[in-house]
């Protein structure tokens, strides 16, 4: 039986005060223990946005003539061959008559074959911002004043990254917020903490991987650039997606325009290219949790799962766009993706056999459609209101209890982004239960979603939202698969405002067992 | 050590020569489209297409190409013997310029770079019979103009200069190959099959070739230009042939200029280079090779293979790091494996293989942390300009309560340029710690077996490795380096303290002096000053063979992690304070190692190509694998580590792991 929005119960009309449709009250103190909340806010017409561009900054200079093989140099060094030739082709004044002519035929050709290029991968027409922007998990990247937000694995500690290109490193633990700024430091795409490691956090910038280094312990608020290692690759950008491998010192990272995936070892700096035919490019990047498989979505209707002990990989063609958004279950065992342009939630299933590294062979045949997110209207007190639509993230919190839904919307027909909220179990058959929906002040939208890490009580989900404010939303529940004795073992919801309870017990996707 | 032998002998025997001789074998495989490849370069003619395909069948076809083809095959088995032969595992890094020169000069590497000079002569021989046309033999008959007495022979200039290419390309593979370390056979993080690695690395040799052949392409015609005449007069005199006057020799700009020569030279040497990076390529792919050593047999007779038997032993290295290796991937990915590891014996309930595997690895650790606890002492007496001896003491008390805090520090402030800077790298000073009067005049010029300039593939075959052997009073006695101090060591090699017979504890300056007057001449303070010159060198030699401590660590603490959930019978309970401590120490002696001056915190980057550099950021791998397992351990257990016996200052170091302020 597959779910769909229609059996959720209607959100609760907003107030416009706190995020507010739970489970449990929203009572701050109960989201970090004996911390204070990270409610962070940070409204846009606080962040100036990044002016220094390179050609702003040429105007504060004389002009200076350099020789010609000075500029080729400069610009072979900068753009490659293309950017040589065009460099010859522009002065014509100075070179001999056959070369500039010649170069600017090679240039022609150059772009003639490029143009044919990317008429397969029409993503390759795109600047690197707008590529971000098409491919982040964010949505409506560039506009938004939270570019991208990471929890640390371990500990409660979260990075923000903001429009004006700069890191904010929260614990509410410290007094001191590190600002991280770097030169290379440019459209942040993604963060993630390394784990097993208390201060090492990777960003996905423009041309360029950056691995931060910030010291705990230290006092410093603006860390200094030396803390950062430098990882480059020639035709690697933009960088898209990073992912840690969850015991390792290995680090995965995307650019749409590289059709090679890199893996990292950061600690030397090095890297091994993966080169598969197919796809024009990566994307998106997810390292299950149990660290054996890493999904890898391109610009076509293509994606592949990684084994991580001898690297091979597993095609899936033949979508119907590209693939979206995914994440793992806990265990590894299941993968959950959507994709571009349709409403359903697909899942794949792993039966992994430890010991048989070798090859896929517990590889799935085929994925099945788990969820359905199309367009519902549900019934409301304040009348009726849409929801539904394509999905722009998935996020499953580190527990598998509970599945979180960033649905795109569309303004323009009235419906709403919203995140949408399943229950989940995993074992013994896997099953998706509505929960409810998430929503935030009248007239903003989530524009990005993460579970907490390390939230004793549930999960808590980290939203940001398009004002440029960031909530917590707690969902407190006795975890199903190892109840607490003494408490009955029976997962006992705490409250629930105004729900009817039998939704509770409508399961939507239940998984035969055979 | 009787079961090492055995063991040594069946693993060569079994697993190491063939893996040799599969990569020799696919070598000559790929030796076909090469030849192909480079047949097809070298004819190629753009206006006449259907010419230039036709010659180049006929040609592959021929009777005379396959005689050079089986000349090539003899060339790349030879290259693949001399792989199998000069390999190491554990990189020699030459602290300084003089130790570079006494690898350089090594009677072993003066046989190297001659096969390999005659072996580039025998290819760019084959090159110039299938180039053809003027290259083809290396006299011609010609005629002279005033004593017409009948044809004679003459000597045919392109031919010799390929010759010479090819000789010379030979000789500068095997410099290069010295200097860059191209017999390092390094480990990779990532597991691929054999076939992809091989692919993913093809590019990069194949760029890697032809930048190399140009750049001793270059060097060879600036040679030749000025020293061109010496061999063309000697080959015309040996072989009594005639020079050409009619024909311009070719030691002059315009005709050294030539394109098509400079064409075909530069293919030939990328071919014989690639040729032969194919082989070193593919012969590292193969002995690198995952091998899946059995945890326990049930026959006796096999006992010598399995685990932690083969672990222990030191020789050959190559077992000890496949060794290592496996447990590191066994202890990560294979729960079946572990519970072997976990398991008791079976009569008497002993956990004869996790002891064996722990006490191993932990061994391994703590002779590290002896390491760089002495190269710290080391470097911190450098500096120190008098009260030796009660400095010494204090420091070795401080020390021995495990408290290894920042020692001498106050002396690193105050360094002191004098004829007398023992950089601890310095490790070709070694052998003459306890071999007397030996100025350091003499040390590059006499390779005996116990020299430093032995190669380590040399060493491989002789002994035991100098750090495990130096090395190794065991783990037992990581609490007190300064008793370790004493004893003969590796990285503080105080030279003239010895000479003198001063106690070893009073590193002091007063030695000077004598050694002053036992050779106060030019060459020794020159050979001194070129001793010192690589400080960068020092740190590198130190962490030369990490890989084998970074699998140590994964092991050990995937292990224990793993102990949490599947260990039945608690054996690891009992060695987690050993581990920890040991980690913590570790970890303590890698911060301060880090610390020193000259020491650069962030890993290089080099250019160079074919020669594997990823020794030179071993030590980042380490400190960062350290700081992981640490991490790892404390992330599993939590609030029981609390529970764990450990000193106080240990357990002041665990809360912050605990708390994630590392």
């Amino acid at each position: 039986m597959m779910c769909s929005l229609a059996l959720f119960p209607p959100p609760l009309s907003g107030d416009g005060e706190t995020s507010q449709y739970n489970e449990s009250n929203t009572d701050p103190s109960v989201w970090f223990e004996d911390s204070p909340a990270l409610n962070l806010y940070f409204p846009r017409e606080s962040l100036k946005p990044h002016s220094r561009q390179e050609s702003s900054s040429k105007s504060a200079f004389r002009d200076h003539c350099e020789t010609l093989y000075t500029r080729s140099a400069g610009a072979w060094r900068d753009a490659g061959l293309s950017g040589l030739l065009n460099e010859i082709a522009n002065s014509s004044a100075e070179v001999p008559k056959w070369l500039g002519v010649s170069s600017s035929c090679v240039l022609a050709l150059l772009r003639w074959v490029s143009s044919f290029h990317s008429s397969l991968f029409p993503h390759l027409t795109l600047s690197s911002e707008e590529m971000t922007a098409e491919f982040s998990q964010v949505l409506d990247w560039s506009d938004c004043a939270v570019r991208s937000f990471a929890w640390h694995p371990h500990t409660q500690k979260c990075a923000v990254a903001l429009s004006d290109d700069s890191i904010k490193i929260y614990n509410p633990k410290s007094a001191t917020t590190p600002t991280l700024k770097h030169r290379l430091q440019r459209s942040v795409a993604a963060l993630q903490w390394k784990p097993l490691c208390a201060s090492a956090l990777a960003v996905a910038c423009h041309n360029c991987l950056l691995v931060w280094h910030v010291d705990p312990t230290s006092l410093s608020t603006r860390p200094s650039s030396g803390c950062a290692q430098v990882l480059s690759h020639p035709g690697h950008s933009p960088v898209t997606s990073v992912a840690w491998s969850p015991n390792g010192p290995l680090l995965v990272s995307a650019s749409p325009r590289d059709t090679a995936m890199l893996v990292w070892d950061v600690a030397v700096e090095s890297c091994v290219p993966l080169h598969r035919v197919g796809g024009g490019g990566v994307t998106y990047l997810s390292w299950s949790p149990d660290g054996s498989r890493v999904l890898a979505a391109t610009p076509s209707s293509l994606f592949r799962v990684w084994e991580t002990r001898m690297w091979t990989c597993e095609r899936w063609p033949s979508l119907k766009g590209r693939c979206q958004s995914g994440c793992w279950s806990p265990d590894g065992s299941r993968l959950l993706f959507s994709v571009q342009g349709e409403t359903v939630i697909y899942a794949l299933t792993f039966t992994d056999n430890p010991g048989m590294p070798l090859m896929m062979s517990g590889g799935p045949k085929a994925a099945t459609v788990v969820a359905d997110l199309s367009e519902t209207t549900l019934n409301t007190p304040d009348g009726d209101i849409m929801v539904g639509g394509e999905i722009q993230s998935l996020a499953w919190d580190p527990r598998g209890e509970r599945l979180a839904v960033h649905v795109k919307g569309d303004a323009g027909a009235g419906r709403p982004a919203m995140i949408a909220v399943f229950k989940t179990q995993i074992s013994p058959a896997f099953k998706l239960l509505p929960c409810g929906f998430v929503q935030g002040e009248a007239g903003t939208e989530p524009r990005l979603m993460q579970f907490n890490p390390n939230y004793q009580h549930g999960a808590q989900l980290t939203v940001c939202w398009s004002n440029g404010k960031i909530t917590h939303v707690p969902f407190c529940f006795m975890s199903a698969g190892n109840p607490q004795p003494g408490l009955g073992g029976s997962p006992s919801l705490p409250l629930t405002q105004g729900r009817p309870a039998d939704y509770n017990n409508q399961t939507l996707y239940t998984e035969l067992i055979s | 050590m009787f079961s090492s032998d055995q063991s040594c002998c069946w693993f060569v025997r079994k697993v190491i020569c063939w893996r040799a001789v599969a990569s020799m074998a696919w070598s000559v495989l790929l030796l076909l489209p090469t030849t192909a490849l480079f047949v097809l370069l070298i004819r190629f003619s753009l206006f006449h297409p259907i010419l230039w395909i036709s010659e180049c069948l006929s040609l592959l076809t021929s009777a005379s190409a396959i005689f050079s083809f089986i000349l090539l095959c003899g060339v790349v088995l030879m290259v693949g013997f001399f792989n199998l032969e000069y390999y190491t595992v554990v990189p020699s890094i030459a602290c300084s310029k003089i130790a570079l020169l006494g690898q350089v000069l090594h009677p072993r590497q003066f046989v190297h770079s001659l096969v390999h000079c005659i072996m580039g002569v025998v290819v760019a021989w084959c090159c110039a019979f299938t180039i053809g046309g003027r290259y083809r033999s290396l006299g011609h008959s010609c005629t002279q103009d005033e004593s017409s007495s009948g044809p004679e022979m003459c000597l045919n200039e392109y031919h010799l200069v390929l010759l010479l290419v090819g000789a010379f390309i030979g000789y500068s593979h095997s410099l290069v190959g010295v200097v860059y370390n191209m017999n390092y056979v390094s480990f990779h993080t990532m597991q691929q099959y054999k076939y992809l690695r091989f692919k993913g690395a093809l590019p990069l040799v194949v760029k890697a070739s032809a930048v190399q052949a140009l750049y001793c392409l270059r060097t060879f015609l600036l040679l030749y230009f000025f020293m061109g005449y010496a061999p063309r007069a000697w080959i015309c005199k040996t072989l009594d042939l005639n020079i050409n006057s009619s024909i311009h020799s070719l030691d002059s700009v315009s005709s050294l200029l030539d394109l098509s020569l400079l064409y075909h030279l530069w293919i030939s040497g990328t071919f014989l280079l690639l040729t032969w990076y194919i082989t070193v390529l593919l012969f590292r792919i193969f002995v690198t090779e995952v091998y899946s050593f059995p945890v326990q047999s049930t026959f006796t007779e096999d006992a010598h293979q399995c685990l932690p038997k083969v672990i222990t032993g030191t020789q050959p290295m190559i077992l000890k790091f496949l060794a290592l290796q496996d447990l590191a991937l066994l202890s990560q990915h294979s729960p079946s494996r572990r519970l072997e590891v976990f398991s008791l014996s079976q009569p008497g309930g002993h956990p004869h293989i996790w002891t064996a595997l722990s006490k191993e690895c932990l061994s391994l650790l703590s002779d590290l942390t002896e390491r760089l606890v002495a190269h710290h002492d080391t470097v911190a007496t450098n500096g120190r300009a008098k009260s030796q001896s009660t400095g010494g003491n204090k420091r070795s008390t401080t020390s021995s309560e495990g408290s290894v805090t920042s020692v001498g520090m106050e002396d690193m402030k105050t360094p002191r340029p004098g004829a007398l800077i023992r950089t601890p790298g310095s490790v070709f000073l070694r052998s003459s710690v306890g071999a007397g009067l030996r100025t350091p005049l003499t040390i590059p010029f006499t390779p005996d077996l116990d020299s430093p300039f032995s190669s380590p593939a040399l060493r491989r075959l002789t002994g035991p490795l100098e750090p495990q052997g130096a090395l190794s009073p065991g783990f037992s006695s990581i609490q007190s380096p300064h008793v370790m101090r004493r004893g003969p060591k590796l990285w503080s090699a105080s030279t003239d303290s010895q000479l003198n017979g001063s106690p070893p504890p009073s590193p002091g300056p007063a030695p000077s002096p004598s050694q002053a007057q036992l050779k106060p001449s030019f060459l020794v303070t020159f050979l001194q000053n070129r001793k010192d010159q690589l400080p960068e060198a020092s740190s590198q030699a130190l962490f030369a063979d990490s890989q084998v401590h970074i699998w140590a660590l994964q092991g050990l603490s995937h292990l224990v992690a793993a102990s949490f959930s599947e260990d039945q019978y608690g054996i690891v309970q009992t060695t987690l304070p050993t581990i920890l401590s040991t980690l913590l120490l570790l970890q303590e002696a890698v911060d301060r190692h880090f610390k020193l001056p000259h020491t650069s915190s962030k890993p290089g980057h080099c250019s160079c190509s074919m020669g594997d550099d990823s020794y030179k950021t071993l030590r980042f791998a380490l400190r960062s694998t350290l700081k992981t397992s640490v991490y790892r351990i404390t992330a599993t257990f939590g609030g029981h580590l609390h529970a764990v016996q450990m000193s106080a200052e240990h357990r002041k170091r665990l809360q912050h792991f605990l708390e994630y302020k590392e």
